[in-house]
């Protein structure tokens, strides 16, 4: 069927451009997970913006748990400081997945791969083992802004970590069937881009959770 | 009359219902976008007419003060969340793609998902009016009001809120990584970025702006739910938390989210103007770089919404404030300037764009006498607020919305609007809505509060506030013609053909409608009007 037109085409078939990819630079699928990450840059900035803000306002930091009249504290330290080694790790053993890849190396891209994965699972085990232990101890997130800003904050990152394991998983899945090589990996590349950014949140976690001293 | 082959494709799986649902063209989805707005746009406005008519008269006519805490609570929900933001992401779908030469969206599975959260979001916030009560703590949900049960929501209306605000925002921060990776990656050969659309601009900058600051309100509306549901004290003052924390991070992303209300709709009316006046927009950078100064400033205003809080450093937000009217200001003229001389084509596309300038420039005179902070003290919270936020978001956005709506209806439907019950359509719009709102002004002035459902028969503000219910159901009738134009158009509209506007830019060089892949063939993109250098043989480099 023809419409009538006062428009004369010309040149350029659109269809030429659209294997974008071919332009060079970045790809769709790893810049829409770089913009991804920006939001959730901000995401975790407005929980941080709160802890910060109600940190700064009270006027003892742990504050005093009403029920021992002790300050809280975080008697977890022995099992936090290798679960944070070993998320580190995971994102080293992740990068060496993607590098792998790019060298068209798939038997070294399922190792490293399955490796990640395994160490982000042990990571979301020793968490629960964490908050079975706080619990146990009286921390709840319903004792206090100290209460409700820590389960808050480490709660969201770890469900990012779990949601950074299952996206591994598919990739890893995905890996398994062959369908990643030299030539085609953006899956791989935007799993590991998200799997550093949840390292990363984790590493200012700890520093803010179990490092700064209290006031 | 040169002639465009169009080749049709048969709806793929049969039905054209199933067509629909499951569609990832982004002109459907941006067809389904606007629809979708109109509805809760209807039910918004129902909800409007519900508390003008309340205030007609002091006394409590029709309902009780919770009804009408809901009733507005639900009505700027509506229209803020369901209405002007998914409508200017609708009307961004559809003509985004096509404005650069691209096929369809970069990721139109992920662009359907945005939609479809929309709905399921309506529904549940539509649910709290049948599970014992919606939110009724004011669209601004401000803590300890609402994680106080009795007060603001007597069921789980205000937890149904947060959900579905939450997932609305998730829809619109989907939609903004959508929108940036297809107006990076997927323009035509020749559509540098300082050839792009206006439009395209506005909602790139639109983009940015969603992306930085809707995540931020997710994480309030998390805060808020933890504090309501399982005794978390992020914003309960008495267990240690702060409830000016939440008005922080509520208006963080709410002032930005102001831009994202009437940034596109800028975008629109830049199209319209240069169109029906006959001449090039007048200073197109400026007007580039006005739209991210906007976006920029955008993020450094929000405590002037708590000046009277106390809480806030007041010289530097009052001074953000100000600024940010200058490029707002270049904007004003920029439009007044391309109209300037131009040979205007009184079509009622350009009379909702003229209806835009006039307006917005009342909202942003008014608004600019809050931003001085012993002005603000005394307007705040009075009905001078609601005359400036109505003069900005409907006599801008609604406005533009509608003017982009009989722009590019040609283009969505191949059929023409009818142009006197258009125009009958604007008149009425633009008397109902003065009506309603200029004297919104003055009753701020004689100190009348904003979110009461009575007030008292000797405090001098029967006349004004019965003027206002006059007004409102003017703005109400308005919508007769409108739905009559669409249904008569839809029915018996003149076909449009590819281009009735002779207009610039790129989605007038397809068929009306487009085909499901958009452009058999485009034309050489040498300026930002490809298609008037079509029309009148231009092949220099600008």
């Amino acid at each position: 069927m023809t419409t009538d037109s006062n428009v004369v085409p010309v040149e350029h078939d659109p269809l030429t451009s659209m294997p974008h990819d071919t332009h060079g630079g970045i790809s769709n699928p790893v810049l829409g997970m770089l913009l991804f990450i920006t939001s959730e840059v901000m995401f975790f900035g407005g929980l941080f913006a709160a802890y910060f803000s109600i940190r700064a306002n009270t006027p003892q930091w742990p504050p005093i748990n009403p029920e021992t009249s002790e300050p809280f504290h975080l008697a977890i330290l022995p099992f936090v400081g290798p679960a944070t080694i070993l998320l580190i790790l995971s994102s080293v053993t992740c990068q060496f997945a993607v590098w792998a890849i790019r060298r068209d190396d798939r038997v070294g891209f399922l190792r490293s791969m399955t490796v990640t994965v395994i160490l982000g699972i042990v990571f979301l085990a020793i968490q629960v083992t964490d908050y079975a232990l706080l619990g146990q101890e009286g921390l709840t997130l319903s004792s206090g802004t100290y209460g409700t800003t820590y389960y808050t904050l480490t709660g969201f990152h770890g469900a990012h970590v779990l949601g950074g394991v299952i996206m591994l998983s598919v990739v890893l899945y995905r890996g398994m069937a062959g369908q990643f090589s030299a030539r085609h990996y953006d899956a791989v590349e935007g799993a590991s881009l998200y799997w550093h950014f949840v390292d990363v949140v984790w590493i200012l976690l700890f520093s803010l959770l179990y490092l700064l001293p209290g006031k | 009359m040169a002639t465009t082959k169009v080749r049709r494709t048969a709806p793929a799986y049969g039905s054209t219902l199933y067509d629909w649902v499951t569609t990832t063209d982004h002109k459907k989805i941006g067809i389904l976008y606007i629809i979708n707005s109109f509805v809760f746009f209807f039910i918004g406005g129902l909800l409007a007419i519900g508390v003008r008519t309340e205030l007609a008269m002091p006394g409590l006519q029709f309902v009780t003060d919770q009804t009408y805490n809901e009733m507005f609570t639900m009505h700027a929900t509506f229209m803020i969340f369901l209405f002007v933001i998914p409508m200017l992401a609708g009307f961004g779908n559809y003509v985004v793609p096509l404005q650069i030469g691209a096929p369809d969206m970069a990721f139109p599975r992920i662009n359907a998902m945005s939609f479809w959260m929309l709905p399921l979001a309506g529904v549940l916030l539509l649910l709290g009016f049948i599970t014992g009560g919606t939110a009724a703590a004011g669209w601004t949900s401000y803590a300890p009001l609402s994680l106080d049960r009795p007060l603001a929501s007597t069921g789980s209306g205000q937890d149904l809120w947060i959900v579905a605000l939450a997932l609305i925002g998730t829809s619109s921060i989907l939609g903004a990584i959508n929108f940036l990776v297809t107006i990076f990656k997927m323009r035509a050969p020749g559509m540098t970025l300082f050839r792009m659309p206006i439009m395209v601009w506005t909602m790139l900058v639109t983009s940015v702006l969603v992306l930085m600051a809707t995540p931020v309100i997710t994480s309030a509306l998390i805060m808020l739910f933890i504090d309501r549901n399982y005794g978390g004290s992020f914003f309960d003052p008495a267990r240690g938390g702060d409830s000016i924390l939440y008005q922080n991070i509520f208006w963080f992303y709410s002032h930005p989210a102001v831009y994202i209300m009437v940034l596109p709709a800028m975008g629109m009316i830049s199209e319209i103007l240069p169109v029906f006046s006959r001449k090039p927009l007048f200073g197109y950078k400026a007007f580039i770089f006005a739209t991210a100064g906007i976006g920029a400033l955008g993020f450094s205003v929000w405590a002037h919404h708590m000046f009277t809080t106390g809480a806030v450093y007041l010289p530097f937000f009052s001074v953000m404030t100000f600024l940010i009217s200058v490029p707002t200001g270049v904007k004003m003229f920029n439009w007044i300037a391309t109209m300037w001389r131009g040979q205007l084509v009184l079509k009622t596309p350009l009379l909702f764009a003229i209806g835009f300038l006039s307006m917005f420039l009342i909202g942003g005179l008014n608004g600019a006498f809050s931003a001085s902070v012993p002005v603000d003290f005394a307007l705040h919270d009075t009905y001078w607020v609601v005359a400036h936020l109505h003069y900005v978001l409907f006599g801008g956005s609604v406005f533009g919305i509608m003017g982009g709506f009989y722009y590019w209806f040609p283009k969505m439907t191949g059929k023409m609007m009818n142009e006197t019950v258009g125009k009958a359509h604007f008149v009425l719009m633009f008397i109902g809505f003065n009506l309603t709102f200029f004297p919104m002004h003055e009753l701020g002035l004689a100190g009348m509060p904003r979110r009461i459902a009575d007030y008292s028969s000797t405090a001098g503000w029967n006349d004004l506030n019965l003027l206002a219910t006059v007004g409102g159901f003017t703005i109400a009738a308005s919508m007769l013609p409108f739905l009559w134009n669409v249904f008569l158009s839809l029915r018996s509209g003149a076909p449009a053909g590819d281009d009735p506007w002779e207009g610039n830019t790129l989605e007038w060089a397809t068929s009306s409608p487009p085909p499901a892949y958009n452009f058999d063939r485009l034309p050489e993109i040498r300026s930002e009007r490809p298609l008037f250098d079509l029309r009148h043989g231009r092949t220099d480099e600008r």
